[in-house]
C-alpha cells in the first residue's frame, strides 16, 4: 500500500475541499479615496472581487463598507458632494471611465438594498422594467420567459405564479426582497451588489435568501454588506473587514472567522469592539 | 485579551476555563493516586480513585453543557470559537485520562495483598511522576497561552515512550526469572501502558491547546515507534 505523507495528505484534502485564490478576478480596486464633501470616507481601499465568489464587507458602522459596495456600480454619483478617486475596474475595464454608461453598468452590476423597495407596480412590471428600459425583449412571449425565469431564480415563482398582475408591495418582507432579486437579475447581470439584504427580514426569511446567494453564486458575483458575522461566515468565500474608512483584512471567509490576522477584526468578530 | 462588550460572555468563558482546570487538576491526582494504591496493594486508596472518576464524570458533563449553551447563545467567533471547541475536545481528553487511572486502581486487588516489591516498583513511580508532570505542565501552558511550551509538551512525550518501552523489557525479564511474580508483572504491564496512553491524552491536549491559543494547528505528528512491538508487526 502507497501511503502519503503528512503535507501529502494535507495537500490532498484541501484539493478536496477547494481553494478560492485561483478564481479570476471579476472587479478590482485600486487605491479607492470617496470622499463626502470634506469628509473622507474611505482612505486608499485595494480591494479584489473574485468571479462566481461572495464576497462579505463587514465592519462597524460608518466604517465605509457600503461607501464602497455603492462605488462599485457608481450609485455614489447619485450623491451630489461625494467624489471618488482611484481605479476600479470590471473586468479590466475602468467604470470611472468618461467613456462608461452608468446606465448600463449598473445594468451589469446590479443592486438589492437593505428595505425591500418594489416599484408602486404588480409583481410582473417590477420584472419585467428593467428588461424594457434596456431594451432586452420585445414581445411578450420574450418577457413573459424572462419574469418566469427571473422568478424562478430568485425562489419566489411558485409562490406568486398565480398572482402576477396583483402590487408587488402586497407580498411579505422576505417575498418583496426576493422580488428585489428577481428584478435585478432580470436584466441579466455580472455582479449583484447587496447591501445588508436580510436586515428586514424573520429567520426564515433570511435563511431563503442565504440559501438563494448560495444558488446565485453559480451564475454571478456577488458582493455582500453585512452586520450580521454569522451571515458573512455562512454566506461568503472571502470577508473584507473594514474600520474607520480602512481595509483593515481581506481573506478567505474561513480563515477570517477563525484566526484573523489583525488585532481590529479579531475584537470586531468576537464583540470585544469599542 | 480585552474584554467582551458584553460581560457575562467573558464570565461564562472564564467558567470553562475554570472547568478545564479543576478536571485537569482531579486527572493529575488520579493518576499519582492509582499508581500509588497499585504499589502499595492500597485498597482504600484505589476506592477513592474509582469514585473520583464518576466526579470527573460530572465535570466533563457539565463543561460540555456550558460550551454548547456558550455555542449557542453567543455563536462565538475566532479565538472564542476555539477556545469552546478546544475546551470540549480537551475535557474529553481529561476525562480519558481519568479512565484510565481508575483501570489502573481496579488492579489493585488483583496485584495481591503485598506492595510490590521495590524493584520492581521503582521505575513505574518514576514514569508516574513524569506523567502526572506532563498533566499538569499541559493545564499550566495552557492557561499562560503558551504556545511554545505547549509544543515543546509534545516533543517530551516521546521520553514517556522510552520509559514505557524500558519497563516492558524489564517486566519481561521478572517474568523469565520467577514465572511466580507474572500474575504481578502483567498487571504492572498494564499500569505502564495506561501511563503511556494517558501521556498521548497529554499531547492531544497539548495540540488542541496550541490551535486554541494560536489559531495555527502543529504539523502532522511525528512518526511514532512502538519498541516493543516486533518490526515485522509495525505497518
Amino acid at each position: 500500500m502507497n501511503l502519503m505523507t503528512g503535507s501529502q495528505v494535507e495537500n490532498a484534502v484541501h484539493q478536496q475541499t477547494g481553494g478560492v485564490e485561483n478564481t479570476p478576478l471579476k472587479m478590482r480596486g485600486r487605491k479607492v479615496n470617496v470622499f463626502y464633501g470634506p469628509k473622507q470616507a474611505l482612505f486608499g481601499v485595494d480591494l479584489d472581487v473574485r468571479q462566481n465568489q461572495v464576497t462579505a464587507l463587514i465592519g462597524p458602522s460608518g466604517c465605509g463598507k457600503s461607501t464602497f459596495l455603492r462605488c462599485l456600480n457608481r450609485m455614489n454619483d447619485t450623491v451630489d458632494s461625494a467624489r471618488v478617486e482611484g481605479d476600479i475596474t470590471l473586468d479590466g475595464e475602468n467604470i470611472y471611465d468618461p467613456k462608461i454608461d452608468v446606465v448600463e453598468l449598473r445594468a451589469r452590476v446590479g443592486m438589492v438594498f437593505q428595505k425591500p423597495n418594489p416599484f408602486p407596480k404588480s409583481i410582473y412590471e417590477n420584472v419585467a422594467y428593467g428588461p424594457r428600459i434596456h431594451g432586452l425583449a420585445r414581445r411578450k412571449a420574450d418577457f413573459d420567459g424572462i419574469v418566469e425565469k427571473s422568478l424562478q431564480r430568485a425562489g419566489l415563482w411558485s409562490e406568486v405564479k398565480d398572482r402576477l398582475h396583483e402590487p408587488g408591495t402586497g407580498l411579505s418582507g422576505g417575498q418583496q426582497q426576493r422580488l428585489c432579486i428577481a428584478r435585478a437579475i432580470a436584466v441579466s447581470p455580472e455582479v449583484i451588489l447587496m447591501d445588508e439584504p436580510c436586515s428586514a427580514l424573520d429567520p426564515i426569511a433570511t435563511a431563503r435568501i442565504e440559501e438563494l446567494i448560495d444558488e446565485l453564486r453559480q451564475n454571478y458575483t456577488i458582493v455582500i454588506v453585512t452586520h450580521s458575522m454569522q451571515q458573512a461566515a455562512r454566506v461568503s468565500q472571502r470577508t473584507a473587514m473594514f474600520h474607520l474608512g480602512n481595509l483593515v483584512e481581506e481573506g478567505p471567509t474561513e480563515k477570517m472567522f477563525t484566526n484573523p490576522d489583525e488585532k481590529r477584526t479579531r475584537d470586531y468578530i468576537t464583540g470585544r469592539y469599542g | 485579551m480585552g474584554e467582551h462588550t458584553v460581560s457575562s460572555f467573558d464570565q461564562e468563558l472564564d467558567e470553562i476555563d475554570r472547568l478545564i482546570v479543576q478536571m485537569g487538576t482531579l486527572a493529575q491526582r488520579m493518576v499519582g493516586d492509582s499508581t500509588k494504591a497499585l504499589l502499595s496493594a492500597d485498597e482504600r486508596l484505589a476506592a477513592r480513585v474509582i469514585s473520583e472518576d464518576a466526579t470527573l464524570d460530572a465535570f466533563q458533563r457539565d463543561l460540555d453543557a456550558r460550551v454548547i449553551t456558550l455555542i449557542g447563545k453567543r455563536q462565538p467567533m475566532a479565538q472564542d470559537l476555539r477556545a469552546a471547541v478546544g475546551a470540549l475536545r480537551m475535557a474529553a481528553d481529561l476525562e480519558r485520562i481519568g479512565d484510565l487511572a481508575k483501570n489502573v486502581a481496579k488492579r489493585v486487588n488483583a496485584v495481591g495483598r503485598t506492595p510490590v516489591s521495590e524493584t520492581l516498583s521503582n521505575s513505574i513511580e518514576a514514569m508516574s511522576r513524569v506523567v502526572q508532570d506532563a498533566v499538569s505542565d499541559v493545564l499550566d501552558h495552557y492557561t499562560a497561552h503558551n504556545a511554545e511550551a505547549l509544543q515543546a509538551l509534545r516533543v517530551d512525550d516521546e521520553k514517556i515512550d522510552i520509559r514505557y518501552t524500558a519497563i516492558f523489557r524489564e517486566l519481561l525479564t521478572y517474568m523469565m526469572e520467577d514465572p511466580r511474580v507474572i500474575t504481578t508483572c502483567t498487571h504492572l504491564l498494564f499500569c505502564a501502558k495506561n501511563l503511556e496512553r494517558i501521556g498521548d491524552h497529554v499531547t492531544n491536549i497539548a495540540e488542541n491547546a496550541y490551535y486554541v491559543t494560536t489559531g495555527l494547528q502543529l504539523p502532522a505528528k511525528r512518526p511514532k515507534r512502538d519498541e516493543t512491538m516486533p518490526a515485522a508487526s509495525v505497518s
